[in-house]
């Protein structure tokens, strides 16, 4: 497991991690995958999408189900991870690494309430989904 | 479906080796190991061993057993003989089916496998019909334990474990019985894959010492533990039906793409009359469904054609082997046609749809097969 001090959390399971020069790299988190299962198709939004925290910004495909995903931070897009298209098994097997969705340019700062990764495990664990 | 879930005989080994547990048909039963990807395609490409000792075990024998066998189901079990197994279902009356099934004829009389889900209903069904005292008939369901070996080196990894069997003799949907790692089972050339493979039905006692000489034996080649999730995936591949998804109690078996196992010339069985009548022109017609790219349909998404409400995806899910989403669906007379081109109502509330063009059963064909 990655050190994940610098990762927040939403109750909704995406993380949003900075990476200075205003921008930041979403995922999902551990246990979002882990409840998905094998990841199958990623809808993702297209470079130059503004999206505003807690929008849908598009849905995650495993073999089990389709689930919303929802951004936890407002933005633009500046890359959608491109390694997804071919190999979107990547979410699952690294989802704080290699399996980062798409790559966010910052607008103010991350919203208030998002959890650090310590809230976020207990917050996880009592979760039902 | 039951509220009391119960465990299968080998539930510590299935946690022991960090399988994720879900309900199924009553049980608490393994969905995934790694993942399913991963057991889909070991399957596929090496072997897979799958514990099924959540289906039911019923027990037919005495001497009015094929009579009544013959009433209670719609294929024609005079096609059996000792050592051989057909697939078939059983009906209503109406020509709803209760349950599909494998009927397994040995010395004795017969065997007949149930889905978990349908145990209960489908003993309390068949106990209905007993004509009395020639025909005995035992729940054997929670003595037995079922595990698959499925997978082109499905034969290979199991050879050295069955002392004084040949295998390679049993042909597909025949089985004998024998001994396997020293248990005694019946070793059937049967599965839900598409792949060649065995089912071994044993003692549930012995289970653990089973599982373990196949492990030890199949782990060198490759073989992977697969649970439930890969055995959806495997099926749907290979076309096959999953009662409570693509079948049940209204649903015929004529409309299910079934007509194969129903026999209407073998004499009276519950449903046939409507069976006949069906025959002649089927409300529904059973479809393959290939989508693009990525694309997953799900059980109970409509399917339209040119805008018109045209049937419904019974299952859909991702083909690991050919790389899109491929669906089984259930539509009108007419709008079955191989090559022609449905849409899929993927999210209502989104207004997402996707292409998805009708294609032959199975979807997938083992090589040599």
């Amino acid at each position: 497991m990655p050190e994940l001090d610098s990762y927040r959390f939403t109750r909704t399971h995406e993380w949003v991690c900075p990476q200075g020069q205003g921008e930041a790299l979403v995922g999902i988190s551990d246990h979002a995958q882990s409840q998905l299962g094998d990841v199958i198709f990623l809808e993702l939004p297209t470079v130059g999408a503004h999206l505003k925290a807690g929008d849908r910004l598009g849905a995650i495909e495993s073999v089990k189900a389709a689930s919303d995903l929802y951004s936890p931070a407002s933005g633009e897009v500046a890359e959608v991870n491109p390694a997804l298209t071919a190999t979107p098994e990547l979410v699952n097997q690294d989802p704080y690494q290699t399996g980062w969705l798409f790559r966010l340019k910052l607008e103010g700062d991350l919203p208030a309430g998002l959890m650090d990764a310590a809230a976020y495990d207990s917050y996880a664990q009592s979760d039902p989904h | 479906m039951t509220e009391h879930v119960q465990t299968v005989p080998l539930d510590q080994v299935h946690r022991r080796l960090g399988a994720r547990m879900v309900p199924f048909g009553g049980y608490l039963m393994p969905m995934q190991y790694s993942s399913i990807r991963e057991e889909h395609l070991a399957v596929r490409q090496r072997a897979g061993l799958f514990d099924v000792s959540h289906m039911g075990e019923v027990t037919v024998r005495g001497p009015g057993a094929l009579a009544y066998l013959q009433t209670l189901v719609t294929n024609d079990l005079t096609r059996l003989a000792p050592g051989r197994a057909l697939y078939t279902v059983m009906c209503r009356d109406d020509g709803g089916i209760v349950d599909d099934l494998l009927v397994y004829q040995d010395e004795d009389g017969y065997m007949v496998v149930v889905n978990a889900a349908c145990h209960d209903h489908d003993l309390a069904w068949m106990r209905a019909q007993l004509p009395g005292a020639e025909v005995e008939l035992d729940d054997v369901s929670a003595a037995t334990c079922l595990l698959a070996v499925q997978g082109p080196l499905a034969l290979e990894i199991l050879s050295p474990l069955a002392q004084g069997v040949d295998l390679a003799g049993i042909r597909y949907y025949h089985h004998l019985a024998g001994l396997v790692a020293g248990v005694p089972v019946r070793i059937s050339r049967t599965g839900y894959t598409g792949e060649d493979g065995f089912e071994l039905y044993g003692p549930a006692e012995a289970a653990g010492q089973l599982w373990d000489a196949i492990q030890l034996q199949g782990g060198p080649s490759g073989l992977l533990p697969a649970g439930l999730g890969a055995r959806d995936t495997l099926r749907l591949e290979a076309g096959l039906r999953l009662y409570g998804q693509d079948i049940d109690e209204t649903t015929d078996p004529i409309s299910a793409g079934l007509g194969w196992v129903v026999k209407l010339g073998k004499g009276d069985f519950r449903g046939r009359d409507t069976l006949q009548a069906i025959a002649t022109a089927p409300p529904r017609r059973f479809v393959g469904l290939s989508l693009e790219a990525r694309q997953i349909a799900r059980p109970h998404q409509l399917l339209y054609r040119n805008q018109e409400p045209v049937g419904v995806v019974t299952s859909g899910s991702f083909s690991f082997t050919l790389g899109h989403g491929i669906a089984m669906g259930s539509v009108i007379p007419g709008a079955e046609v191989e090559g022609g081109e449905l849409e899929v109502l993927l999210r209502p509330e989104l207004g997402q749809w996707a292409q998805a063009t009708v294609v032959p059963l199975p979807f997938y064909r083992r090589p040599g097969s």
